[in-house]
């Protein structure tokens, strides 16, 4: 009965920025609102983009600020912050607890050690955007559980050279490619096929 | 038509004309004309930076006012704000000095904060925002020039009101405006360092030999990847030109 993408949990944070989010969605998207507010102040006072690692490094501050005081509770969302400015793409990774580091690929949420243990099978030197997007749709595809989990909807965003450093979520028809894609992966395996994921 | 003609002529009140004629100053207008006991500092100056092929060349005349005395003849103009990037003042001196005193700060607070060297782009938007929002008290002409690593050379014009402008080329100064026809006929993209060097010795030897409030040394200073070499060209040995 859910209205299909009605429940967001990818934002734009910043022309260039993006940010996903798990755990308590509600906590979440105020994370999102101030760093929206953190990229804004930036460039009305630098006169520029903020780049990835500040914003970062605001984010991570501002989210700390909240284990330090007992009259606020911490966050109850981890988020990932992508990012492509002038130094390259971005991808950093801000737990409640205001820790946060840069990555090549991480995972968040239920199944993110599952996650985790299929993302390191990819090489990061070589692979390209709109390969990362079906990889990371088999993924999803893959860990989720069936039996245990409620339906899912795939959701998927990118910010690199091919959307002109836009932070945007992708392309219908790429997005449809993507659920294909993943669903076949799914079905191939069940027919026991190799383990190895296909680069 | 005969009476408006006369009283065209005639000053604030109806006697000035007459008063004029004969009479000797007073003490007061005397002394009105010692005004460099009491003017502000001013920089008349010339200024200007020129990018090239793998950074920029800033230079700037030498002399400091205060009405008509030249109160520092060896003034140096061109002040560092970060590693690699620099400004070029005129106008007032105590409003630049202060200016650039304090964008020194903001760049060291940020560089700091990002772990790199500041981009030009980012000290010229300091400078700019700055000189608008205080557009009514300060008295300040300023060219950013530097170096870094995602642009190489970049030139920022921030004249008097605070708009901000990229250009290949900025001068400024009283003694600019003799000289912009110099500059249009010999600038050319992607210059050498030494074919610049000398582009902008000739253009300022221009201008100091035409604005009164320009003059005394040609300071210059060279800007790329490897830092600043700094440069004094005295007096005597300035590039000449046609000379009457």
């Amino acid at each position: 009965m859910l209205v299909k993408g009605s429940e967001k949990r990818i934002f734009t944070v910043a022309p260039h920025a993006g940010m996903a989010l798990t755990g308590l969605l509600a906590d979440g998207r105020q994370i999102v609102n101030s760093c929206r507010d953190e990229a804004q102040q930036y460039k009305r006072f630098y006169g520029q983009a903020i780049p990835g690692k500040m914003l970062n490094q605001r984010i991570s501050s501002y989210i700390q600020y909240f284990t330090l005081h007992d009259s606020v509770r911490p966050f109850g969302s981890s988020v990932i912050l992508a990012s492509y400015d002038k130094s390259g793409p971005g991808l950093y990774m801000i737990e409640p607890s205001g820790v946060s580091y840069g990555y090549r690929a991480v995972a968040i949420g239920q199944e993110k050690q599952v996650a985790k243990t299929e993302l390191e099978n990819l090489d990061f030197t070589t692979i390209t955007s709109r390969e990362a997007v079906m990889e990371i749709a088999k993924i999803i595809y893959k860990i989720h559980d069936d039996v245990k989990d409620k339906e899912f909807e795939l959701e998927l965003s990118w910010v690199c050279a091919e959307s002109n450093g836009k932070h945007e979520h992708i392309p219908e028809d790429l997005l449809a490619e993507a659920n294909k894609v993943g669903k076949q992966n799914l079905e191939a395996d069940q027919f026991g096929s190799d383990e190895e994921m296909e680069i | 038509f005969f009476l408006s003609h006369l009283q065209r002529n005639m000053g604030p009140d109806q006697y000035t004309h007459t008063k004029k004629m004969g009479t000797l100053p007073t003490k007061q207008e005397a002394e009105g004309h010692a005004d460099w006991k009491d003017a502000e500092h001013r920089m008349g100056t010339s200024i200007m930076a020129v990018q090239f092929k793998g950074g920029v060349v800033l230079g700037a005349d030498s002399r400091t006012t205060t009405g008509s005395y030249i109160a520092n003849r060896v003034s140096d103009k061109l002040t560092s704000v970060h590693d690699r990037i620099y400004c070029c003042r005129s106008g007032s001196a105590a409003d630049t000095q202060a200016v650039s005193d304090i964008v020194r700060y903001y760049l060291d607070v940020h560089s700091a904060q990002m772990g790199e060297a500041p981009e030009v782009h980012t000290a010229a938007t300091f400078f700019q925002k700055l000189c608008y929002d205080n557009k009514n008290a300060l008295s300040a002409g300023i060219i950013v020039g530097g170096w870094d690593k995602h642009d190489g050379g970049s030139v920022y014009c921030i004249p008097l009101g605070g708009a901000l402008v990229r250009q290949p080329f900025a001068i400024g100064g009283s003694g600019s405006t003799f000289i912009y026809g110099y500059c249009d006929a010999n600038f050319k993209e992607d210059m050498t360092r030494d074919e610049c060097h000398e582009f902008v010795r000739n253009a300022l030897s221009l201008a100091m030999a035409r604005d009164g409030s320009s003059g005394g040394i040609i300071r210059t200073a060279i800007i790329d990847e490897n830092g600043v070499e700094r440069f004094m060209l005295p007096g005597n040995q300035l590039p000449t030109f046609y000379e009457n």
